[in-house]
């Protein structure tokens, strides 16, 4: 509820300065141009804003807002929110649940970016590779990716969760490992098409080489679609921690996350201890709706056809 | 409207004077809002459909010709609006009737005919479901009936066994065939009215005459009547009654067809037709410079004042800007200012001689309306004509110096030379899959072009011009055969050398937008060749571009704008431009002005041409439009299912074709001459295209000729002096002293029976 307020208060604040700073710089250059058209989609800085937002709250909050997120303290368990100084109450051993929604922000936040980043690197690459070749070589990769779906990923991640000790850094790479099935199709297809787009082959007639087909056509066309697809992966990311950390396999106490939470809120959800699953719920979603806005503005802003001079 | 009855060519003629229209469009106004701005795409369109009469629409693009069918239809696209006006259908008005009256109104008493007959049909659903679900809807006809009158309906199409077609999918039929269900689906209800949107546009030119017959012989058997939009002015010539000329989204003129085409008003009319090539090519084959309309059609989401043809027309005078130009009353209506006077010679006064030729005892289809004519003039001309390309030598040279220069020097080597040229794609397979054979796209295809020289390429969809286009430039590999480029075959080319050769030719596209980067700038695009070659330094190729703009006419500005900021006609001179960065001695256009309107095509074609002029580059020039090819080359190649099967000076080609296949791909091209007689008559080419997969033996055309014998079965060789063709029984000897010596159809006359009598 707090963050949904202040999205809407900082809404102007992140707006207002953008297009009085564009209105007096020349309309030149790729990046200002697709800025503009990014600052149009109102959505998209909405998206922005609350992302900021969130991020700051995760990151400088503990800096002014000081808990003990280490040492269990059972005696102010179950406190409602405003009770004993604790403005969002205690959860079940007893941490402050405003300074645990930072830290476990932190943690989401952290592995969603890392893990969506990881996943899209690994998918660009695995399907740029396919798609360029071409051949038996993208048969056989693609058929790699078919057979990786194929596996319910809730089967694989229990057998990594029980192989593994889950940690930060494993948790990135267990998500990243599955999320770059979609991103490797999603490429190889743009690859596929823009390699035989006219303009390449036009290229060709003027001698050119393959190399600077990618490096001036490819990778310029199918950089957009990469990064759009980037923050929906960081959104799915987010969402995977939380799936993780509800089904148990997340970051180990005294860690946390959002996902983990909400998982904990939910066995009281019957107790009538509401604050323990509403701020973690409200939290992933608003964090995967800003990473969904800024992926539509940035489609806006690679699309060269929306731009206005 | 008795004017247009006694018009009226086609045989049943409609006698419904002092009837009411069928349909009627009073004042209709309509708006497509758009993400930046409202577009009036029609305002204060005034129509009427007399019964069983067929009404061609013509007129650019963005004229309104689509959204007045679409209008009509209730079909407009998503933010599409009609915001003024009546649409009155037998009397009643659509805009003021309930909602579900009128669409059973618009199922039932109209059907509607879209330009692509594959996206206009649902790829998962059988034909005769299809074809039955406006039965089923409208009328809930059972199951087994719908079957029934569906087998009938796509009888009555001229579908072959439709019993069988009935269960078959789209995509096992070919495109005329696609195009025919799809008629089949709009005359399922047995409608009063029948909207054919660009009905053909999609077709090849052989296949486009079957669906035109098609259309007018059901719109007698139904009596209904046919609204015809098209771009096209020689369809609607053929198969109109009346003709609605559109410019930005009003009716300029309309008039009985005869009228309208033997003596335009408007001035927008009589421009438009003075800008199709075939209007420029004279009677003895030289070439006039086409006139080409200047600018562009207007913005129709700005408010417009006064005439809006007022700023690309030649005779404008202040009162065109400020005054609102209704349409005239009487037959012919126009709205201009100052028309045309009533008396004026048509631009393409052919039709009256012509007609009674064509129609002398069975004068072979050669003698079509242009020759006609012509026969008195062409022997002072032909005398020339055994050197190649000799005909603009009649010419002034000023338009065609470039053949001329070929006539000059005929042993000039030729800039391109291409020997026995063959490229096989193997189709489909993969992986784990057997391939399943090898398309046949080229087959042994041989020819030469002299530098300064033009050589046009024709043939139908998938007969391998593009192709040979594509093997030309360097873009694909020859499976057999040389390419060879001022001497050198470009096969034995590697590395530095070959990118070298890529200076000499040079590729332009039919899609120029698709053909440039949407991320670059136009700076950027025209810089890539000269960064590729490595010419000159930063400065010099800044200096280069900015020639080059001005070569093709482009201002300055254009440098710093994408590609999407230009008009078709821009991009496809930036594209032209392009080309010739590298300064190449032969650019092979793939259907360059294809996707052009006719009067940007002739801005175009124009600029193409003096280029040529001044450069003395030589053209390889790709297309299916036989009028735009014959307007723009000295030697035309004909070719039929990846076999070039005639080659020679382009005025010969196309007014004394040899081979079968050449006349009847001249007589399906619908003319601008308002004559359905000759629309009708001429070989007619039947059937589908064979399967490149499988080509029949022998000749590759036997299976649709009329004149084929066994002989056939065996290849004919590509035979003949200057004017050569791959055919054992040709239409007419090679002309020697007497190159006209067809026009009056005795050689012709006498090939045909003895082919006849071989058998």
């Amino acid at each position: 509820m707090t963050t949904l307020s202040t999205a809407a208060n900082a809404q102007p604040d992140t707006g207002a300065p953008t297009p009085g700073e564009a209105a007096e710089a020349p309309l030149r250059g790729m990046w200002r141009q697709g800025l503009i058209v990014f600052c149009e989609n109102r959505l998209a800085l909405v998206g922005l804003g609350l992302f900021v937002l969130l991020a700051g709250f995760c990151f400088l909050g503990p800096l002014f807002y000081h808990t003990d997120q280490v040492h269990t303290d059972l005696t102010q368990v179950h406190l409602a929110p405003g009770e004993q100084g604790h403005p969002l109450g205690t959860d079940g051993v007893g941490y402050d649940q405003l300074g645990r929604m930072m830290l476990g922000g932190q943690t989401s936040i952290v592995v969603g970016l890392a893990a969506g980043l990881l996943a899209t690197a690994l998918g660009t690459i695995w399907g740029a590779v396919a798609g360029f070749v071409g051949g038996w070589v993208d048969a056989a990769m693609m058929r790699v990716v078919d057979a990786m779906m194929s596996i319910p990923s809730l089967f694989l991640f229990m057998l990594l969760a029980a192989i593994v000790t889950p940690s930060v850094p494993m948790l990135i790479l267990i998500i990243g490992a599955f999320a770059w099935l979609g991103p490797a199709r999603l490429v190889r297809g743009e690859a596929l098409t823009l390699r035989s787009r006219e303009y390449v082959q036009a290229m060709r007639a003027m001698g050119g080489t393959g190399a600077r087909a990618v490096r001036r056509h490819i990778v310029p066309n199918a950089i957009g679609t990469v990064i759009v697809n980037a923050t929906f992966q960081v959104a799915d990311a987010i969402l995977y921690v939380a799936y993780l950390s509800f089904l148990g396999l997340g970051v180990p106490p005294p860690a946390a996350n959002w996902g983990g939470m909400l998982s904990d809120g939910l066995a009281d959800a019957y107790s009538g201890h509401w604050w323990l699953l509403y701020p973690p719920g409200i939290a992933i979603i608003l964090i995967v709706l800003a990473c969904n806005f800024i992926g539509d503005g940035l489609r806006d802003a690679f699309e060269v056809r929306l731009r206005r001079r | 409207m008795t004017a247009s009855n006694e018009l009226t060519r086609l045989g049943p003629a409609p006698d419904q004077s002092g009837t009411q229209p069928l349909l009627e469009l009073r004042d209709l106004d309509t708006d497509i809002a758009l993400r930046r701005g409202t577009v009036h795409a029609l305002d204060g369109v005034d129509l009427q459909v007399m019964p069983g009469e067929t009404l061609g629409v013509v007129g650019e693009s963005g004229s309104g010709k689509t959204m007045t069918a679409l209008s009509i239809m209730g079909l407009l696209p998503p933010g599409g609006r009609v915001t003024g006006g009546e649409i009155r259908f037998e009397g009643r008005d659509l805009r003021s009737l309930p909602a579900d009256e009128v669409r059973r109104i618009r199922g039932v008493r109209m059907g509607m005919v879209f330009q692509d007959p594959l996206t206009s049909l649902n790829p998962t659903m059988r034909i005769g479901f299809q074809v039955a679900e406006p039965l089923r809807v409208h009328q809930g006809v059972g199951k087994a009936e719908a079957r029934e009158r569906a087998i009938e309906i796509l009888r009555r199409v001229g579908m072959p066994r439709p019993e069988r077609i009935v269960d078959n999918y789209p995509h096992e039929l070919s495109g005329g065939m696609r195009q025919r269900v799809a008629i089949a689906m709009a005359l399922v209800c047995s409608p009063r009215l029948l909207i054919a949107d660009e009905p053909t546009t999609a077709l090849d030119v052989t296949t486009q005459r079957q669906i035109l017959e098609l259309i007018d012989d059901l719109k007698d058997e139904f009596g209904m009547a046919v609204i015809l939009v098209t771009h096209d002015l020689g369809v609607i010539a053929g198969r109109a009654d009346r003709v609605a000329v559109m410019y930005a989204g009003r009716v300029v003129e309309t008039a009985a067809t005869g009228e309208l085409f033997r003596s335009p008003r408007h001035r927008y009319t009589e421009a438009l037709m003075e800008a199709l090539p075939e209007s420029a090519i004279r009677d003895d084959g030289a070439h006039a410079r086409l006139y080409s309309i200047p600018g562009l059609p207007p913005d129709l989401s700005q408010p417009l004042t006064g005439c809006r043809f007022a700023p690309r027309c030649r005779y404008v005078t202040a009162e065109c800007r400020t005054t609102e130009v209704t349409l005239s009353t009487g037959p012919h209506q126009h709205a201009c200012l100052h028309p045309v006077p009533a008396t004026a010679p048509a631009p393409l006064a052919r039709t009256a001689p012509a007609a009674p030729s064509a129609d002398a005892g069975g004068t072979p289809p050669a003698a079509d309306d242009r020759t006609a004519p012509a026969s008195a003039a062409e022997p002072v001309a032909a005398s020339a004509a055994k050197a190649v390309a000799a005909e603009p030598t009649a010419a002034e040279p000023a338009v065609a110096p470039a053949a001329g220069s070929a006539v000059a020097e005929p042993a000039a080597a030729p800039i391109l030379s291409v020997r026995g040229l063959v490229k096989n794609y193997p189709a489909g397979g993969g992986l784990w899959r057997r391939s399943a054979g090898q398309v046949s796209a080229v087959a042994g295809v041989s020819f030469e072009v002299r530098p300064g020289e033009t050589f046009g390429l024709v043939g139908e969809s998938g007969c391998g011009k593009s192709t040979i286009g594509r093997l030309v430039v360097g873009l694909e590999t020859p499976t057999a055969g040389q390419i060879v480029l001022d001497g050198t075959d470009i096969a034995t080319l590697r590395g530095r050398e070959r990118r070298r050769m890529h200076r000499q030719v040079q590729l332009m596209f039919q899609d120029s937008y698709a053909a440039m980067n949407p991320r670059m700038r136009v700076d950027a695009i025209l810089a890539e060749p000269l960064e590729i070659q490595q010419v000159g330094n930063a400065a010099a190729r800044r200096a280069r571009i900015a020639t080059l703009l001005d070569q093709v006419g482009l201002s300055r500005r254009a440098l710093e704008r994408y590609p999407h900021e230009f008009s078709g006609g821009q991009l496809q001179r930036i594209g032209l431009a392009r080309s010739l960065a590298l300064q190449p001695r032969l650019i092979v256009g793939d259907e360059p002005v294809s996707a052009l309107d006719v009067s940007i095509q002739a801005q175009v074609l124009n600029l193409m041409r003096d280029l040529q002029q001044e450069l003395g580059l030589a053209y390889v020039f790709i297309s299916h439009d036989l009028s735009v090819v014959d307007y723009m080359a000295d030697r035309i190649g004909v070719m039929y299912l990846g076999k070039l099967v005639e080659v020679g000076p382009a005025r010969e080609v196309v007014r004394a074709a040899r081979h079968p296949y050449t006349q009847a791909l001249i007589d399906a091209v619908p003319t601008v001459t308002p004559n359905a007689e000759a629309a009708r008559s001429g070989i007619a080419i039947r059937g589908e295209l064979p399967s490149a997969l499988n080509p029949p033996t022998g000749c590759r055309f036997r299976t649709r000729c009329p004149f084929a014998q066994e002989i056939c079965e065996t290849e004919p060789p590509l035979t003949g002096g200057v004017h050569q063709v791959a055919c054992h029984f040709p239409l007419r000897p090679e002309s020697t002293a007497s190159t006209a010596g067809s026009a009056d159809g005795v050689p012709a006359v006498n090939a045909v029976p003895s082919a006849e009598a071989a058998r």
